[in-house]
């Protein structure tokens, strides 16, 4: 079983009330002489949503990879619920696996399987005692809860957009109502309007489920609109996990070139704009936004 | 903490039922007790989830719906149960969660007739690939630069010269085989000295050419399905058709023509590979030396048996090709369908390969050649 923040073994039935559901400690990871991860350190806090950004082939996946246990470390500890992921006994390990669920790039569904039937595979799989009535309403009412219209619990993946397959991917991560949640670049791929209403799914999943999240992800605007805190990934590390607010501040080549490139700029801004929205009277703020909506002159 | 999910039925004072829930109410423990909820007896006034003491959206959905069939008012719900519920209103559904199946006297028909059809189909879609194959062929005569040597030359490599080991080995036993069993048989008429022109005959008129097409239909048939249909399923066939070149030219010509070339190739060395085996046996076994074996070969064998094999061998290699390539064009959809049209590719192209070889024998007895 796992064990909460002072070494107490964590009942099977009972929430993992510890501060820190995952702490990673001196990762490193390497592929041949390629080094990805060098005694890279991250502790996720209970309840947050933590987003990790991070160039491309730094090693976001790879961290997300070592996490739940699908890549071998070459050094360092992960533990999960106070629980070392590493070198542990697949059996013993079902206290842990059953309290994640994991939504994986493409959502690699279950291609000859129904949407529903692959929301009921860990079902299934963790608790045979589940009489088939309750599966498939627990299965059902998950792929509701995901954002999908009733009707798309009996299609096979091959039938649905892309959008969609990453919510049938979420309502599997979400069978077996785990308090952690590992998502990898969920809103990559989907049109705007799609990933803002990914973004809200995320957020409204964490409130009520009480989730914590892992995210991976690219998406400024995720970053801006859900994220507790931002884990920068670079130089084989983790170099800084803090408010976006705070991450601007820091001096540090590529997190200035995120956030303050063109297109983190224009996340900042549309942030700025509704935070005037919410907290200016309304002719004011009408008149702000407006000012602030044009294009300075001489650049459009 | 642990314990399991319990439920107890009582009296109000008000005179409704009221049914207490308590314990766990978790995914993990439901499973338990889910069917005793359904079976109870009614009217239940209030559920009272004060004794609660962990709950997750399977126990709120479990309440809602005990509340919602019952017509009862849900009491002592904490802030995480009422936050849990709130979430699963409008969330219930009756849709299938199966893709639709009929009753088996309807999906027996069915299922029959779809394949009746299926077949019509894969001979109409044959047919058409061997013309969309030749027509790719004549554009390719008109404009020779077009022309992939590159690919065909590594495709010969891997038809071909990579098969030899596995394909000698096969055609090595195979002559051993032929030789020693035919000795047995043959000395009860003491014509020991037959199972020269036994081997001699069968390998190069039959087994070779045969055995040969059958381990490149497994070896390179199935490649030409796997490889074909997993670059459709990414979609670099219709990259590829984008940019400009065509699929028959760069992946289905070259494979086609590697097995129509190697095949004669293969076939031959079977035969030798085979007779050689022969030999050795001869040699071992039956007192026939070495050496004179392999002379005696070109006394007893005909010169129309070797021309018999090779005549056969590219027509075999078109067949195992156009299978491979076929079934892998058709793959769309899932990475089931890979296996699927691999495994049709296989079956098909050695039940093919066989037939055509009946048909065959019966033509070159016909013209003489028996």
């Amino acid at each position: 079983m796992a064990q909460d923040e002072a070494g107490r073994e964590l009942g099977r039935h009972e929430r993992y009330r510890g501060d820190y559901p995952i702490v990673v400690e001196g990762l490193t990871n390497a592929f041949g002489d390629q080094v990805v991860h060098q005694d890279l350190d991250l502790k996720v806090r209970r309840g947050e949503i933590l987003g990790v950004v991070g160039g491309s082939g730094t090693g976001k996946s790879v961290l997300m990879r070592s996490i739940i246990g699908l890549q071998h470390p070459t050094a360092g500890d992960i533990s999960v619920f106070g629980r070392s992921t590493i070198d542990s006994d697949p059996e013993v390990d079902i206290g842990v696996r059953n309290r994640w669920g994991v939504l994986f790039q493409g959502g690699a569904l279950f291609s000859t399987l129904t949407v529903g039937e692959n929301v009921e595979v860990p079902l299934k799989q963790f608790y045979p005692d589940i009489e088939p009535e309750l599966r498939h309403e627990i299965a059902r009412y998950k792929v509701v809860l995901s954002g999908l219209p009733e009707e798309a619990v009996g299609k096979y993946p091959s039938e649905l957009s892309g959008g969609m397959k990453k919510r049938a991917g979420l309502a599997r991560a979400l069978a077996l109502d785990p308090e952690l949640l590992f998502l990898d670049e969920p809103t990559a791929g989907l049109d705007p309007i799609g990933a803002a209403a990914f973004d809200q799914l995320t957020l409204e999943l964490k409130e009520t489920l009480g989730l914590t999240v892992f995210l991976i992800t690219h998406d400024l605007d995720t970053l801006h609109e859900i994220c507790d805190r931002v884990a920068v990934i670079a130089d084989k590390k983790v170099i800084a996990v803090d408010t976006v607010p705070n991450l601007l501040d820091l001096d540090h080549e590529w997190i200035q070139q995120y956030f303050n490139g063109p297109r983190g700029r224009a996340a900042l801004t549309a942030q700025a704009l509704d935070e005037l929205r919410r907290h200016m009277d309304e002719p004011v703020a009408a008149h702000a936004v407006k000012a602030l909506d044009k294009p300075p002159a001489g650049k459009a | 903490m642990g314990g399991f999910a319990e439920y107890d039925l009582s009296e109000d004072g008000d005179g409704g039922n009221v049914l207490a829930l308590s314990g766990p109410y978790l995914v993990s423990t439901v499973g338990a007790i889910d069917q005793d909820l359904r079976a109870l007896d009614g009217p239940i006034a209030r559920i009272d989830l004060a004794d609660v003491t962990e709950i997750d959206t399977v126990g709120a959905w479990i309440a809602c719906s005990l509340a919602r069939e019952h017509e009862a008012e849900i009491s002592g719900a904490s802030e995480r149960a009422e936050r849990l519920m709130g979430a699963l209103k409008g969330t219930g559904s009756e849709e299938q969660i199966a893709a639709p199946r009929l009753p088996v006297w309807e999906r027996v028909p069915t299922v029959m007739g779809e394949k009746i059809y299926a077949a019509r189909r894969g001979i109409y879609g044959v047919v058409g690939f061997l013309g969309a194959l030749l027509l790719s062929m004549g554009s390719l005569i008109r404009h020779p630069r077009r022309f992939r040597w590159l690919a065909l030359v590594r495709q010969l490599e891997l038809v071909g010269v990579s098969a030899l080991p596995i394909i000698g080995l096969m055609s090595f036993l195979i002559g051993v085989v032929i030789a020693q069993q035919g000795a047995v048989q043959l000395a009860q008429f003491g014509a020991e000295t037959l199972t020269v022109n036994l081997v001699g005959r069968i390998t190069l008129r039959e087994l070779g050419v045969l055995m040969t097409a059958i381990m490149v239909a497994g070896r390179s048939g199935s490649a030409f399905a796997a490889q074909i249909g997993t670059m459709r399923l990414t979609e670099e066939v219709d990259a590829m058709q984008t940019i400009g070149i065509s699929p028959m030219e760069a992946l289905v010509i070259p494979r086609v023509m590697a097995a129509v070339l190697m095949m004669p190739l293969l076939g031959f060395y079977a035969a030798g590979v085979a007779i050689v085996g022969g030999a050795v046996v001869g040699q071992f076994m039956l007192g026939i030396p070495f050496w004179t074996f392999l002379t005696r070969i070109q006394d007893v064998v005909p010169i129309y048996d070797l021309w018999v094999g090779l005549l056969k061998a590219p027509v075999f290699g078109l067949i195992v090709a156009l299978a491979g390539c076929y079934h892998g064009m058709q793959v769309k959809g899932n990475s089931e369908e890979v296996g699927r049209r691999t495994t049709m590719a296989v079956v098909t192209g050695i039940f093919a390969v066989i037939v055509i070889d009946a048909f065959f024998a019966v033509f070159f007895t016909k013209i003489g050649w028996g």
